[in-house]
């Protein structure tokens, strides 16, 4: 135990303007350990990685990589000292192929042939100590992400890095690529590198680290030995109280259906299929999930549903009447007219305006509504009454309606979208990832709001990529793959099942063959 | 018919010069996603300064250095406004159009007095032609001859570089780090800035190597091509040299392909001036003068294969805060 340790901080400070991101943070991380960083959104785990990678510098503070207090001025120092990142959102380039990514930045010299040629060989050696397969001329645009979150590995292995940081990694990936990447960081480990593995997804934490960090609010809480933790005391330490992570709900009692999409196929703009006839029904008083690793057509299927995109066939049936999407020329506020309400995906891009204020964006696609207007003009009075309303219903944090939306958090900004679509009490909600960049206290209130709703007898389609989510709140699963459904689970699916669906393979026909890549 | 032919290859050969060096210029910039609409006004400034060195040295060396000097200059205030201070490209870059036509008149016009263009150049203060060894005598061999004395022989010096330039910007851009880097640096700088580069001086560089290909073309037409400044001598010369780089999809070979294809336009609207065409009658200059722009519209709108610009250009590089 008297190692020197990989990485040792001391008293970090970060500010960003008024936001103090970083409050003297003191972390040790064990030589050759996987210690994992857990948060919430905007804890300030990514900010202190990016310090420890040289994006960002400290206000204040000390850094010891391997014993020596280090400064570390730019990306380029870290990768000197054996730091390497696996960055949430991929720092690749689409173009090129494996071989030019990996050499970019460590060229050997000014021609590139040289350089190459070493690079080439080195993949080999790595792929054959890691298992680490990979194409080296294939372009990465073409790869799925998974293959690109290897090549980020290897980016960070082919500079010899000994400690290395993922950030997130499993957000854009299936099941069955989550558990073989954590059989990766494994082999890292018993190789002797240090992995820091920075998350907000407590599974994973159980799951694969030796020790575990707590942030809260830019303070680090806690760091336990992750066997002798559990999920709860996490999720409390995180949170700052107790939090319960299960959905309490009773089984649905599913009546007639109140929305029933038959043979559905929509063509994106680049002229291919993304959703391919899809079939299926919402009955009152259920939550429909559709699971489905991110870009198999959920998006899409959401989006024409609500309005927002036109398919090329297709026969939507909603609280009996029929409407042909082929022909229809409906847009979303004649959907909502239909009382189809619609939580979008991206609420950022399509949910709010984030430079209106709060009580502006509370009526937003309502805004027509006769009772929220005085002739021509606006009822700001009523407006206002109603926004204030529905701040306090919603417990929406700082309550304060004449506030821009841009100032609230995620989670508020979300309980705002979704307190506008269920307060207009439609009979049918369609729901895109309502827990997305969402804090756990605002995802058990937002999970709560919505089995109250199925409760009251309303039908939801509730589309999700985070598997626990769908299997929390849905009564039914659907997974989509390629644009199609391709298999309907109940309640109670099982993990393992569910995620062999997500990849296009059905367990219940049999055709498990080589797994997924 | 067949010299007739030759000749019209001969000025297109003239013609493409100026547009392949600005064509190649803009593509060091762009792909490093720096879009640069200001080739016009780089071109203009060099060829003003080229000019004028030209005639107070009669060196044409000098001239082109100058050239070069005042290209650069504009470049990196192109670079400061839009890379430095991530400013709009587009707006930075209209501006230095702007600056060139009216700085270049004014100063004309103060030193010289001569209406805005410089006094003819004194021997030497011009590149002249290069003739190939035995010109001369194997001109008179049939095919070959005139092709080896008109078409490769007597060029200016400036041709020959500019065809060169060529290769070694393939060279430059597929088989060096520094290409590499110029290459990523266009179309995802985040991840040139996490491998440790800088993003800034990086595009900091494309822009001065643009800024040099720009001063070989402004020189080339006040000091090679032409015998002296003229007011607005580039007329749009830069925009069909952009043109000509979204026809050739940001590829250096291409580039010198479409180039060739707009200046051999060019040197047949000259040769058609005035003349009729049986069963046609008299083709109106304009028409071949619009062609460059029409092509290339008809290749924006997805007739000819897809124009996929670096993913960055345009857009000014700011380290996310998260």
């Amino acid at each position: 135990m008297s190692e020197t340790p990989a990485i040792e901080l001391r008293k970090i400070n970060k500010s960003f303007g008024p936001v103090h991101a970083n409050k003297d943070i003191d972390l040790v991380v064990k030589k050759g350990s996987i210690h994992g960083i857990i948060g919430e959104n905007g804890a300030g785990k990514s900010t202190l990685m990016s310090i420890l990678y040289g994006f960002y510098q400290a206000d204040k503070g000390d850094i010891f990589v391997d014993g020596q207090k280090v400064t570390i001025p730019d990306s380029k120092a870290a990768i000197a000292m054996g730091i390497g990142m696996v960055h949430q959102h991929f720092m690749l380039v689409d173009n090129f192929s494996v071989l030019e990514n990996v050499v970019l930045g460590a060229e050997d010299s000014q021609l590139l042939a040289g350089g190459l040629t070493r690079a080439r060989s080195e993949l080999k050696r790595l792929e054959d100590e890691y298992e680490l397969r990979v194409d080296p001329d294939a372009l990465i645009e073409d790869l799925p992400v998974g293959l690109q979150q290897r090549v980020e590995i290897l980016k960070a292995l082919y500079r010899s890095a000994e400690i290395l940081i993922l950030d997130e990694p499993t957000g854009v990936l299936t099941p069955a690529e989550a558990d073989h990447l954590f059989k990766i960081l494994e082999v890292l480990k018993n190789e002797g590198k240090t992995v820091l593995l920075i998350t907000h997804k407590l599974r994973e934490i159980m799951a694969i680290t030796d020790t575990v960090s707590v942030m809260r609010r830019g303070e680090m809480v806690a760091t336990v030995e992750t066997e002798h933790t559990s999920m709860e005391q996490l999720a409390e330490l995180m949170v700052g109280r107790s939090v319960l992570l299960r959905v309490d709900k009773k089984p649905a009692e599913p009546q007639a259906p109140v929305m029933e999409v038959s043979n559905l196929t929509v063509t994106d703009s680049r002229g291919v299929q993304v959703v391919k006839d899809v079939s299926f029904e919402v009955r009152a008083g259920e939550i429909v999930g559709i699971a489905g690793v991110s870009g198999n057509g959920q998006s899409e299927l959401l989006e024409t549903l609500a309005g927002i995109r036109s398919a090329t066939t297709g026969v939507l049936k909603i609280n009996g009447e029929t409407i042909d999407l082929g022909t229809s020329t409906l847009d979303a506020a004649d959907m909502r007219d239909k009382s189809m309400g619609h939580v979008p995906e991206d609420r950022h891009r399509m949910g709010l305006i984030n430079s209106f204020t709060e009580y502006e964006n509370s009526i937003l696609g309502y805004h027509r509504d006769p009772a929220y207007s005085k002739g021509l003009l606006m009822d700001l009075s009523v407006i206002k009454k109603n926004a204030v309303d529905e701040i306090e219903k919603y417990d929406i944090r700082p309550p304060n309606p004449m506030l821009k939306t841009a100032n609230f958090s995620g989670g508020n900004q979300q309980k705002i979208v979704l307190a506008r679509e269920i307060e207009r009490d439609p009979e049918v909600l369609l729901v895109g990832q309502p827990t997305r960049g969402v804090d756990i206290g605002a995802i058990e209130f937002i999970h709560r709001r919505l089995v109250e709703m199925r409760d009251a007898g309303k039908g939801i389609l509730l589309v999700s990529v985070e598997l626990d989510e769908i299997r929390a709140l849905s009564d039914r699963v659907l997974v989509m793959f390629d644009g199609r459904i391709v298999g309907e689970r109940g309640a109670n699916a099982e993990e393992g099942d569910l995620g062999l669906l997500m990849a296009g393979v059905d367990t219940n026909s049999k055709s498990l063959e080589g797994g997924v890549q | 018919m067949f010299e007739d032919f030759i000749l019209i290859l001969d000025s297109t050969v003239r013609l493409s010069t100026p547009l392949l060096l600005a064509c190649l210029a803009g593509l060091y910039s762009e792909r490093s996603g720096v879009v640069d609409i200001g080739l016009e006004g780089k071109m203009l400034g060099a060829a003003f300064g080229a000019g004028a060195v030209a005639y107070i040295t009669a060196n044409a060396w000098l001239g082109l250095l100058a050239g070069i000097a005042v290209s650069v200059s504009l470049g990196l205030l192109h670079g400061f406004a839009s890379i430095s201070n991530r400013g709009n490209q587009i707006v930075s870059g209209v501006a230095i159009n702007f600056l060139a036509a009216g700085l270049t008149a004014l100063l004309g016009q103060t030193w010289f007095r001569q209406g805005g263009r410089t006094p003819a150049l004194p021997e030497g203060g011009r590149f002249g032609d290069i003739v190939w060894p035995f010109a001369e005598q194997i001109r008179e061999i049939p095919i070959i001859g005139p092709i080896y004395a008109e078409l490769f022989s007597s060029h200016n010096i400036l041709v020959y570089a500019a065809f060169l330039a060529v290769p070694l910007t393939w060279w430059i851009l597929f088989r060096t780090r520094f290409g590499l880097r110029l290459r990523a640096v266009g179309e995802n700088p985040a991840a040139v800035d996490t491998a440790g580069i800088s993003v800034t001086w990086l595009r900091y560089r494309a822009v001065i190597a643009c800024g040099i290909l720009c001063g070989f073309a402004g020189a080339y037409l006040s000091i090679a091509q032409g015998a002296g400044f003229g007011v607005n001598m580039t007329a749009g010369k830069g925009f069909i040299a952009l043109a000509a780089l979204i026809f050739a999809k940001w590829r250096p070979a291409s580039a010198m392909l479409t180039c060739l294809l707009f200046g051999f336009l060019d040197a047949v609207a000259i040769r058609m001036q005035g003349q009729e065409l049986p069963g046609v009658g008299e083709i109106p200059v304009q028409f071949f003068q619009a062609l460059p722009y029409v092509l290339t519209v008809i290749l924006l709108a997805g007739f000819i294969g897809k124009a996929i610009p670096p993913k960055a250009a345009g857009i000014p590089y700011l380290k996310e805060r998260s």
